[in-house]
């Protein structure tokens, strides 16, 4: 790590309100699928909340994130607004999308929340493209592009990386390295250690750290995000962190040993980063209880906002198809 | 702007012409692809030829040979506000970076509920006639009409290619420009300069009154020789170039048909649920009690592009099979 500085007592809360509202979010979303009050796939990020809510605390507003299908912590960090990110979910006409995009494709422009796709590995290349436009617009932005260990198997993060490497992209790949691919372990479908040693083959400098971390992930962010900023160039961020709900709601995890899910229950890093606040003297019990509280309430006006919203209008599958509207 | 001095050019003369143009009206128009930038020799048939000379680097692009790379960047870039020209070497191509356009360029304005959208004009080549087999020339412009969200342009001709390029870069959706490949050396008017040619709206290249046929791209020249051969014999034909593929121009369509009575379609892609199939049952809906005759198709033979020679002849749309399928019409 070539900065250890860590982040401060107002960063550290910062980064505890977002991985909060992110588990508070991941909850009451599975309660309200469960009560059909949403119905909609469902790919739950429990588990890996401190990854996004450390790399967003060093990104500018206007910087670019992209994430994929499993990607409610990756939104929410980056300040998504929860009325029409809640709405959405819903399929509501007062969704980020307006109903027409759904959980998996999430995009709300200013928020830099610009593309979300259900396609694994995908936003890769997507991401060069934003990057490009800031080197040529001159505008500093970064672009965050945020996927899976499986995503790095297929062609499109291959080709994205040597891109970005080529052109010298002011992009941060950051793989978060849940352990499972679907429903495959990561040594049954990848040939690499790790992830981070595929940064090697396109000449591109490569972090690994431990995602479920905070000082750690924070760190490692950012120095990616500052090299990418002082025209460095890209990184591969490979953040280590653990899934607990499986790959989509319903999944049983029979793949999972009960060894390792104990192993990951007791280093659950929701728990541990509260008690860390706390033994650190960053936050009292009770400030903390007001962040989640305050979380809650916030949460639960956006589920009141959605469920009164008006589902959209038979005739908006005309529209936005094309500028002019209707296609022909 | 560069100056049009030429009276005579070739399409690809054309479309040098039209990308230099695009790229000294609006910053926000970039390039990237195989080869395009003159280091690399400016595209291989010189279609972005001076293009970095002119305008640096930084907005042309030779990019490594990864087709999803280079539509991917091409797609982000388009989401962050620029105008960026995707160069596709080969249609065939297209099939490796099929994900980025059709779940992504196509859809991102719909999905996204209209707050992004993505100006992307993807330029490509293809057909057949120079011997390159199976892979290198196949006409796929059907996939991409029967995609939501994309626009399908094919030129016949160098001005037509000028004009429909430029609308194509500054259209606020994503284009498919498809080159014929004999097209790059066949000579035709200059275009004039500036001038855009309206997408979605088609063009009557000849007035005529037993028989239309409505073709585009590089059938076009076939059909033009055809529909002159058969004026000696008193066949009057009339001749509507697409140029827009989708969104399609059905009232010039039945507006001619509703005249002649008789419609053929003929294009290089092969027939079976093609362009032609679309338009026939287009035509069929709405002039059924006035066509004289069923909807001929003619396209490409129900194989992939042959190499010989002696088959690579017979698999086009020939001469001969567009005038046979306009006298079956006229039964």
């Amino acid at each position: 790590m070539t900065d250890s500085r860590s982040p401060d007592t107002a960063t550290l809360l910062d980064i505890y309100r977002k991985a909060t509202l992110i588990k508070t979010a991941d909850d009451r979303f599975i309660e309200l699928i469960k009560a059909g009050q949403i119905a909609s796939p469902y790919y739950s990020p429990r588990g890996q909340e401190l990854v996004p809510s450390a790399i967003s605390a060093n990104l500018r507003t206007d910087d670019y994130v992209i994430t994929t299908y499993r990607g409610i912590h990756d939104q929410l960090a980056k300040g998504i607004p929860l009325k029409p990110f809640v709405a959405e979910f819903m399929g509501r006409a007062t969704g980020t999308c307006k109903g027409k995009g759904g959980p998996m494709h999430i995009t709300h422009m200013a928020s830099g929340l610009p593309v979300t796709t259900g396609v694994v590995g995908s936003g890769l290349p997507i991401a060069n493209g934003f990057a490009w436009a800031s080197l040529l617009k001159k505008t500093g932005q970064v672009t965050v592009v945020n996927f899976g260990d499986g995503a790095s198997n297929i062609g499109a993060f291959h080709e994205a990386l040597n891109l970005a490497s080529v052109w010298n992209l002011p992009v941060v790949f950051v793989c978060q390295n849940n352990g499972y691919a679907e429903h495959t372990k990561y040594e049954y479908g990848t040939g690499a250690q790790s992830i981070v040693d595929r940064a090697i083959g396109y000449g591109m400098h490569g972090i690994q750290c431990n995602g479920n971390d905070v000082v750690e992930m924070w760190s490692a962010a950012r120095e990616a995000i500052e090299r990418a900023r002082n025209g460095q160039g890209p990184t591969l961020l490979e953040a280590k962190t653990f899934r607990f709900r499986g790959h989509l709601l319903g999944d049983d995890g029979h793949y999972i040993s009960k060894e390792i899910m104990e192993a990951a229950v007791a280093a659950d890093p929701m728990p541990k980063f509260r008690r860390w606040l706390c033994d650190e003297g960053h936050a009292s019990e009770e400030q903390l209880q007001a962040i989640e509280d305050d979380n809650r309430e916030q949460f639960e006006e956006a589920v009141q906002f959605g469920l009164n919203s008006p589902y959209p209008d038979a005739s908006e599958l005309g529209k936005d198809v094309f500028a002019e509207g209707v296609g022909v | 702007m560069s100056e049009v001095k030429k009276k005579r050019v070739n399409m690809s003369q054309a479309i040098n012409l039209a990308m230099h143009d695009a790229m000294a009206l609006d910053e926000n128009v970039v390039t990237l692809g195989e080869d395009v930038a003159d280091r690399e020799g400016g595209g291989v048939f010189k279609c972005t030829a001076g293009l970095s000379e002119a305008f640096g680097t930084d907005r042309v692009k030779s990019t490594p040979i990864a087709e999803q790379a280079i539509m991917g960047a091409a797609v982000g870039a388009a989401l962050a506000g620029m105008r960026p020209v995707a160069e596709i070497m080969l249609m065939n191509f297209m099939t490796v970076a099929m994900d980025q356009v059709v779940n992504h360029a196509a859809k991102l304005r719909f999905m996204t509920g209209g707050q992004t959208n993505v100006p992307l004009t993807i330029r490509t080549t293809t057909g057949a006639g120079f011997g390159t087999g199976g892979q290198h020339a196949d006409y796929l412009e059907a996939w991409f009409a029967h995609t939501a969200g994309m626009k399908v342009v094919a030129p016949s001709n160098p001005a037509d290619a000028y004009g429909l390029l430029l609308s194509c870069i500054f259209d606020d959706d994503p284009c498919l420009f498809i080159e014929g490949l004999p097209l790059y050396f066949a000579m035709g008017d200059a275009p004039v300069q500036g001038e855009r040619i309206p997408l979605g709206k088609a063009r009557i290249a000849r007035q005529g009154s037993h028989v239309t046929i409505v073709s585009y791209s590089r059938t076009m020249v076939e059909v033009m020789q055809v529909a002159q051969e058969l004026e000696k014999q008193d066949i009057s034909v009339e001749v509507i170039d697409l140029r827009t593929i989708s969104p399609l121009d059905m009232d010039t369509i039945l507006e001619s048909v509703g005249k002649t009575g008789r419609l053929v379609v003929a294009h290089e892609a092969q027939v079976d649920f093609g362009v032609g199939a679309e338009i026939a049952t287009r035509v069929h809906k709405e002039l059924f009690g006035q066509l004289k005759a069923p909807v001929g198709r003619v396209g490409a033979a129900r194989s992939p592009v042959p190499f010989s020679k002696a088959l690579e002849d017979v698999f086009i749309p020939t001469k001969q099979r567009i005038t046979d399928a306009v006298f079956e019409a006229l039964k």
